[in-house]
């Protein structure tokens, strides 16, 4: 029954023009971005070579590129998940699901997995361009695959934060601007921990990038694994809660 | 008697500190067309919604084919097709794929959604329509799409808000045919605040006024119980007080010279009148009944405090 939500969730999404500028103009926007870095390594290589312990490929091309991609995707994904629920709400459909003999839970996994799929395909398509350094060079696969599971959880975050803010209101502008407020909130968080002295570790443990960053450089820690995961399933238990509690108003 | 397929008990639902519906209580058998009447406001959608599981009951319970509502929400809701007030449609699917995932959520095993689809798409009429974009069919198509999502799982029960809202004449002809011939086959809950559409397509009739349940009764009852009126033409232009003394006559009212307002009792007929008409040659040339109208009953039990109680 979920897979059911996730696939009609799924190709809705490709039946409105928004989901299609959004990839278009994240790959070539990314694409040119991957162009600068691997002109970057041209121009760095000589000096490398008589480096020890350098950095390579991976590190020079890749890891920034994704530093980026992460940020456009935070101004991005409020505008994939801002009409999962609010549009529903507002064309009064969301009573063929609460209707059907479906749980609310099982409406809201089926609206992320349906959510997830769409993710899974623009970080394919991002991933598209470091495997094409296969072409010419050995990147370290290790690194890129701690990589693409880092795209994929930090925006399974994205996803769930959003979805939350949908079932909040009817209004998909509302919902955008405040899934970008928080997701720019927990981005930079961990910016005051400099001057802070207590809770400075909570602050740097909250923050979206601190766990994004360690996963981009190949380090595969089980506890950001794990931050990701609970920041999930807390989203989505909140949305279930939320759409429960509008049928008792 | 047969088993009860809905049955609500005490019911009550309050919006904040607003009581929308009081203590209703009712019950729909199988094979029912009921007509759930009363204004704007009343409690109708309130009601519709609590049944469906799409708000909770502040109070009271509700039971589908013996399943509760709150307990048991998918055994319930499996026997339940539910037309919102607003027809839950997704303007930019097809049709057919709107129906396939409808069927997709109620369970429909994937083999056989295909001949669910076709028989559905042929009792509502919407053969022709099935690669169509819902957003750019006419309201009344729309509005079949809706019935058509309502019942493609074949539920015993059916729960339809003001279906015919918005339609033309012709349209809403059509659906109150579409709505009869599914009252052959399973129960029907039909809100409404049209009061010939209850007189045409239901067997029985609820009104409902600020959330309590002011009156139940089948139709057939309703057309019988009460004092029936005609409207008399004679030449002869009889003395009113003549006409009253007739059998059976409640009252009389003259309109204007030669043309009467007869309301006779419930068990009598005008047998009486034309016996006398042809014995004395009044010269009667019209006698038309004047249905007593749901919609006196309804101002009647609606209008004023008085005439509210049961």
């Amino acid at each position: 029954m979920i897979w059911v939500i996730a696939k009609r969730e799924f190709s809705a999404m490709f039946l409105a023009p928004l989901a299609w500028v959004i990839l278009a103009v994240i790959q070539i926007i990314l694409g040119y971005m991957f162009l600068t870095n691997l002109d970057n390594f041209f121009l760095l290589q000589p000096q490398l070579l008589q480096l020890q312990n350098t950095p390579g490929v991976t590190d020079i091309v890749v890891t920034p590129l994704m530093q980026v991609a992460a940020i456009i995707l935070l101004m991005v994904m409020p505008l994939l998940t801002m009409r999962s629920i609010a549009e529903e709400k507002r064309n009064r459909s969301l009573t063929l699901l609460i209707s059907a003999p479906v749980s609310m839970t099982e409406i809201v996994l089926g609206k992320f997995l349906g959510l997830m799929l769409f993710v899974l395909v623009l970080v394919g398509m991002l991933m598209l361009m470091p495997l094409s350094l296969y072409l010419g060079t050995t990147p370290d696969s290790g690194k890129l695959l701690s990589i693409f599971i880092g795209m994929l959880l930090l925006l399974g975050a994205f996803s769930a934060i959003g979805l939350y803010l949908s079932s909040l209101t009817e209004n998909q502008t509302i919902a955008a601007i405040g899934s970008f407020g928080i997701l720019l909130m927990l981005w930079i968080i961990d910016w005051l921990s400099a001057s802070v002295t207590t809770g400075k570790s909570l602050l740097a443990y909250l923050s979206l990038i601190q766990h994004h960053e360690s996963l981009l450089l190949g380090v595969f820690d089980s506890s950001d694994i794990a931050y990701y995961l609970l920041l999930i399933t807390g989203f989505l238990g909140l949305t279930i809660r939320q759409l429960d509690r509008e049928r008792l108003l | 008697m047969t088993e009860a397929l809905i049955q609500v008990k005490n019911l009550s639902r309050y919006y904040q500190d607003h009581c929308a519906v009081n203590q209703l209580s009712f019950t729909l058998n199988a094979g029912e067309v009921l007509g759930f009447l009363g204004p704007n406001g009343a409690g109708k959608s309130t009601t519709m919604q609590v049944i469906s599981g799409n708000l909770a009951p502040s109070e009271g319970e509700v039971r589908i084919a013996g399943h509760d509502i709150i307990e048991s929400p998918r055994a319930a809701k499996r026997q339940l097709g539910y037309l919102p007030e607003h027809p839950p449609l997704y303007r930019d699917a097809s049709v057919d794929e709107y129906l396939r995932y409808c069927a997709a959520l109620h369970r429909i095993p994937r083999q056989a959604i295909g001949v669910a689809l076709q028989k559905v798409k042929a009792k509502c009429g919407l053969e022709a329509t099935g690669n169509r974009l819902i957003g750019n069919l006419s309201k009344g198509y729309q509005q079949r799409v809706g019935i058509a999502q309502a019942i493609i799982h074949d539920p015993p029960v059916v729960i339809l808000d003001e279906p015919t809202v918005g339609l033309d004449p012709i349209q809403i002809r059509e659906i109150r045919d579409l709505i009869r011939s599914q009252g052959s086959e399973r129960s029907v809950i039909l809100s409404t605040h049209i009061l010939s559409e209850v007189q045409a397509t239901c067997d029985r009739v609820q009104i409902i006024r600020n959330g309590e349940l002011i009156y139940n009764a089948s139709t057939a009852a309703l057309n019988q119980g009460h004092d029936i009126s005609y409207r008399v033409a004679l030449r002869g232009n009889p003395e009113t007080a003549q006409l009253a003394a007739l059998a059976g006559v409640d009252h009389v009212e003259r309109l204007e010279d030669g043309l009467f307002h007869m309301v006779f009792h419930a068990d009598a007929n005008p047998d009486a009148l034309v016996t006398a008409a042809v014995e004395q040659h009044w010269g009667l040339y019209e006698l038309i009944p004047q249905q007593q109208s749901l919609e006196d009953l309804f101002i009647e039990l609606t209008g004023d405090e008085e005439h509210a109680a049961p």
